[in-house]
């Protein structure tokens, strides 16, 4: 379903933030002849690709939303793009056609899709038709080691995720002074799940942690409920736990944990989504609560994803911002900068600016984009976000920290989750 | 039953119908763009697996609902000798085939020994397409859940030993694998083979008073069906490059290889191939009039797809072929199941 | 690994295992009357399931009371399928009743989706978090108040078969069709009656599924193999083998997640399921036809 954004013509600059200001003087800056910058001022088709129905309905609907408010933003900072939707229907053979038709209707470059397995099918219509892509989330490590040309990935891998996770989690101990002994780890058995196990499993001995892990759990991603999982996971009396969840099941293993009266030092995830999401706060009530998630982030105190909050909570008040939201918009930035660098559409040209992206004021937390010789972007760094009154809250790293982190965690009948 | 040739005699329109539509497919990478070559493609590998399934159902009754089975144990042999020995894809088939002709024979034989025909047959496949999935989720040589890769190569060059170059050279391989199996398939029904089975199909005790030995054909067909798919399997892994296991064994996998040939004609040599050019092309159709209506709500196309599957299979009990058969004028066992 | 931990997870299992009997009871009263086996069953437990959800968020009804609201609107959409839709295709093969389900399963998975979107929606009723404690064992207060109600429903409907005329006649077609239709039956009505009451069954379980499980439109499938598996365990259109092998399931997955790993589950259960179909494909309580 592509859809042609209207946003994209160029309008005049209605909100005067910052960093459509900054945006002007890199440009002036920048240079170039009056040619280039009459180029750079035509919208770059981006084809956005998303499993907007099907199994991952709900993860390709909250990277549409990304998608959706980056037109008007990035038309402010002087870089119009125009966004033509396609639906890979949480299938890879979709996703494959659905790229080509993209390609075809005049899409520069590809931007997608969340799901390992359609990911690769649309990086291999990149490779094909020489037209760049730029990943904004799939963690499998192997995508980015298959030998592609066109592909870039502004998304960390699982072990990424896991060294990031794990530094904050010493950091946490640091800070609160507190520092369990023995750690469960519970993941989820999909592609997703596997990438951060095998994660766990080669970095863990590595990383010099203060705690063991007594046992890992692996679950099934369709287990209606989590009882047996919990039960054995508690009764090893393990003082953390660590979750990988994919989403709505995170919500299943704290509602049983409640049930089972099992209160753990702190529940932390390495980095893996489902506890900071609305349907989490919003099902759970006072037990969502210290919940900590180790997770690439917006950045709460750049100016552009101030921006990008505010767009958000004025275009999608009942939906909570999130990584999926931060990443595809990211995307979105990362290919319009690599256009108006490039100064034209050509796939060679595009993909050459992409290799040499470095842009350091963006939204998620981390150092600056850039890429590797593999297209990777090995600079995202994870936030350690605590649930605290209902909210997702910074808490480390310092530098971007919203409130103090609450470990160990208050029972589940504890006064402070009221 | 008589031949292909024998049916189109009787019928030029057909004839010139299908020279036409051959030469269209042959020469259809020079013509159309990638974006249609990739429908096209993905077309033919329908028609080809549905062809496949559409021997053991169509023509010896056995209802597979599980057949995403041997898709997945062809693709994964084939894609593991290939990276952990370098073994090519030719080679690596046959393991494929091997494997996927031994689950086969091991439904068959529990299926046939013990009695369990009809719907019981139908979940015995699903039961074990599933059990595999599972098990492939863990196992930790192909990459469990994590997925297993192809190196993607350079695409300047087309190695067809080692299955290994453009969408078009995938195209011409898929095309073979087709149309080899169609004219295989009208050597087929022709075989004594062929008649057994679509006796057993008819009537399974008449056929075993007449003294055809029913279980060795229906354990035929089920093998035989099964190592094709395995084949088509091979081919859709070093096409994709990538395989996970809930994408080569899941359930919905399976009902996409049956969908063409029911819709199209069961037990038909057109139908499978009917089917395969209805539906593919239809999700196509459908995202495309939506989104010149500017409709943009996920599940929309989704929606109007069910509603054409519930007409035809209301309105054209059989298939589609059978009607359209008597429409071309074709008359006689082509034209019905 | 205690005994109360190891007792705990049983319990747990059995409970569950009864809500899924109260599933699998629907699929295997169709079948075992109409011989039609309703491929669209997880999505009408999912359709059921959303009901509940609405209701309870919408009107602050406990799924537990609007049970009989949901059971009896589905049976009403289970009577008019059957009429408009099914009964033609009675009497043709089952593939292209398969994909005459499927198409009815496509039509309410994306009809779902467009009215609800694609998020996971859950009751959180009062004592949604409470447990019941009897000495060390933890005993899921949702899961025994669904399990109880399910007993009761499932209960119901086997008096209704065993004792009332219209339940009587049912089961007369089941067993002889040609007999049922010389005395005078009115087949087509009573098909229909089935058709709504496995339906209903369905809406039933859904309401108390509501409870336990988080329901997204995408869960119908899981939920329509995980009810195969149940009535070929419990023998295919036998009710006291749906219900009995809810239980067998719940608790061999319980066991299976207890002592090998726990997401190779559900492998466990299509093994049984193989083993059963194999060795004795009427179930482990059906009878042998």
């Amino acid at each position: 379903m592509s859809r042609k954004s209207r946003l994209s013509v160029s309008r005049p600059i209605t909100r005067r933030s910052f960093s459509a200001g900054a945006a002007a003087l890199a440009a002036l800056a920048a240079g170039g002849s009056p040619l280039r910058r009459a180029l750079a001022a035509k919208p770059v088709k981006l084809g956005c690709l998303a499993p907007l129905s099907g199994f991952f309905a709900r993860e390709g609907q909250a990277c549409k939303r990304g998608f959706d408010l980056a037109p008007a933003i990035l038309a402010d900072m002087g870089m119009p793009i125009e966004i033509m939707m396609g639906d890979t229907e949480s299938n890879p053979d979709r996703a494959r056609t659905a790229a080509e038709k993209l390609v075809n209707e005049g899409a520069e470059v590809l931007i997608g899709t969340f799901v390992s397995g359609e990911t690769t099918a649309v990086a291999q219509v990149a490779e094909q038709r020489g037209v760049p892509h730029v990943i904004n989330i799939a963690a499998a490590p192997k995508i980015t080691e298959q030998g592609y040309k066109f592909v870039f990935r502004n998304f960390t891998t699982g072990p990424m995720l896991v060294i990031n996770g794990f530094g904050l989690m010493k950091d946490l101990f640091k800070a609160t002074g507190s520092t369990p002994k023995t750690a469960v780890f519970m993941h989820v058995n999909d592609t997703f799940g596997k990438a951060m196990g095998g994660g766990v499993k080669a970095l863990f001995p590595k990383m010099n942690m203060p705690f063991e892990i007594s046992t890992t759990i692996p679950y099934d991603p369709k287990a209606k409920d989590l009882s047996v999982e919990v039960a054995k996971a508690k009764a090893t009396g393990a003082d953390i736990l660590m979750p990988v969840s994919h989403g709505a099941d995170a919500i299943k293993l704290i509602r049983e944990m409640v049930k089972q009266r099992w209160e753990p030092m702190g529940i932390m995830t390495p980095g893996s989504p489902g506890t900071y999401e609305a349907q989490f706060y919003k099902t759970l009530g006072k037990y969502s609560e210290f919940v900590i998630a180790n997770v690439p982030w917006i950045d709460p105190k750049t100016d552009m994803s101030k921006t990008l909050l505010a767009a958000f909570a004025k275009e999608f008040p009942k939906e909570s911002p999130e990584l999926n939201v931060g990443f595809s918009f990211e995307a979105c930035l990362i290919a319009a900068d690599a256009y108006k660098r490039a100064g034209s559409g050509d796939p060679k040209a595009l993909a050459d600016a992409l290799r040499a992206t470095n842009i350091t004021e963006h939204v998620m937390i981390g150092g600056p984009i850039q890429f590797n010789e593999k297209g990777q972007n090995v600079n995202i760094k994870s936030a350690a976000l605590q649930n605290l009154d209902r909210k997702p809250t910074v808490v480390l790293p310092e530098a971007s920290a919203e409130a103090k982190p609450v470990f160990p965690m208050p029972g589940w009948t504890d006064s402070r989750r009221a | 039953m008589r031949g292909v040739g024998a049916v189109l005699r009787g019928a030029p329109r057909a004839a010139t119908g299908l020279a036409v539509l051959g030469a269209a497919l042959l020469v259809a990478p020079l013509l159309v763009d990638d974006y249609l070559l990739s429908v096209i493609l993905i077309t033919l590998y329908f028609a080809f697996v549905g062809q496949a399934w559409n021997l053991m159902m169509g023509y010896a009754g056995q209802l597979s609902l599980g057949h995403a089975l041997y898709v997945g144990l062809g693709g994964y042999a084939a894609a593991a000798f290939f990276v952990h020995f370098g073994l090519t894809p030719w080679a690596g088939m046959v393991i494929g085939i091997l494997v996927a002709a031994a689950f086969a024979a091991g439904i068959g034989l529990l299926a046939f020994r013990f009695g369990i025909g009809g719907v019981y047959f139908a979940l015995l496949t699903i039961a074990v397409a599933e059990f595999t999935r599972i098990l492939f989720e863990h196992f930790e040589w192909v990459g469990a859940t994590g997925g297993f890769f192809l190196p993607v190569e350079n695409r300047e060059i087309n190695d067809l030993l080692m299955l290994r170059g453009s969408p078009a050279m995938f195209y011409y391989v898929i095309l073979a694998m087709t149309v080899g199996l169609f004219l295989a398939n009208v050597a087929l029904i022709r075989s004594r083979m062929g008649y057994y089975w679509m006796a057993i199909r008819e009537d399974q005790d008449a056929a075993q008073a007449l003294g055809i030995n029913t279980f060795r054909y229906k354990m035929m067909a089920v093998v035989l069906s099964a190592s094709l798919t395995a084949l088509g399997g091979v081919f859709l892994a070093f096409y994709n490059n990538n395989l996970f296991p809930i994408d080569a064994f899941g359930i919905h996998r399976s009902i996409e290889i049956i969908l063409a040939p029911i819709i199209g004609g069961l037990g038909t040599l057109f139908g499978p191939i009917l089917g395969a050019f209805i539906l593919t092309p239809l999700g196509e159709v459908l995202t495309w009039a939506l989104d010149q209506l500017g409709v943009q709500m996920a599940g929309v196309k989704h929606l109007f797809y069910g509603l054409v599957l519930l007409v035809i299979i209301r309105s054209l009990p059989g298939g589609v072929w059978p009607w359209f058969a008597r429409r071309l004028g074709i008359e006689g066992p082509e034209a019905r199941p | 690994m205690t005994w109360d931990t190891v007792a705990s997870i049983l319990i747990g299992g059995a409970l569950t295992g009864l809500v899924y009997s109260l599933m699998a009871l629907g699929l295997s009263v169709i079948f075992g009357v109409i011989r039609v086996v309703n491929f669209a069953h997880g999505e009408m437990m999912t359709l059921a399931m959303f009901a509940g959800v609405f209701l309870f968020t919408g009107g602050g009804l406990d799924p537990i009371l609007s049970l009989p609201i949901v059971a009896g609107t589905l049976f009403i959409l289970g009577y008019a399928l059957q009429r408009r839709l099914v009964e033609p295709f009675i009497a043709r093969p089952e593939h292209e009743q398969f994909i005459l389900l499927l198409a009815v399963a496509i039509l309410l998975v994306n009809g779902l989706l467009l009215a609800f979107g694609p998020d996971a929606r859950s009751v959180t009723v009062d004592y949604a978090f409470d447990s019941f404690e009897l000495g060390p064992i933890f005993i899921d207060k949702v899961k025994a108040y669904a399990a109880g109600v399910g007993v009761l429903v499932a209960a119901g409907l086997l008096m209704f078969f065993r004792y009332t005329r219209t339940g009587k006649a049912i089961r007369a077609c089941s067993d002889n069709l040609m007999g049922a239709q010389v005395v005078g039956l009115n087949i087509r009505r009573l098909y229909a009656l089935t058709f709504g009451l496995g339906v209903a069954c369905v809406g039933a379980a859904g309401c108390l599924l509501s409870l336990l499980v988080d329901v997204t439109p995408m869960l119908g499938p899981e939920l329509t193999l995980l009810a195969f598996v149940i009535v070929i365990i419990g023998g295919l259109g036998s009710m006291m083998g749906a219900l009995l092998g809810g239980i067998v399931v719940g608790l061999s997955e319980a066991l299976a997640g207890l002592l090998i790993v726990p997401s190779m589950k559900s492998m466990f259960s299509f093994g049984l399921l193989i083993l059963i179909l194999a060795f004795r494909p009427q179930g482990l309580f059906g009878k042998r036809t």
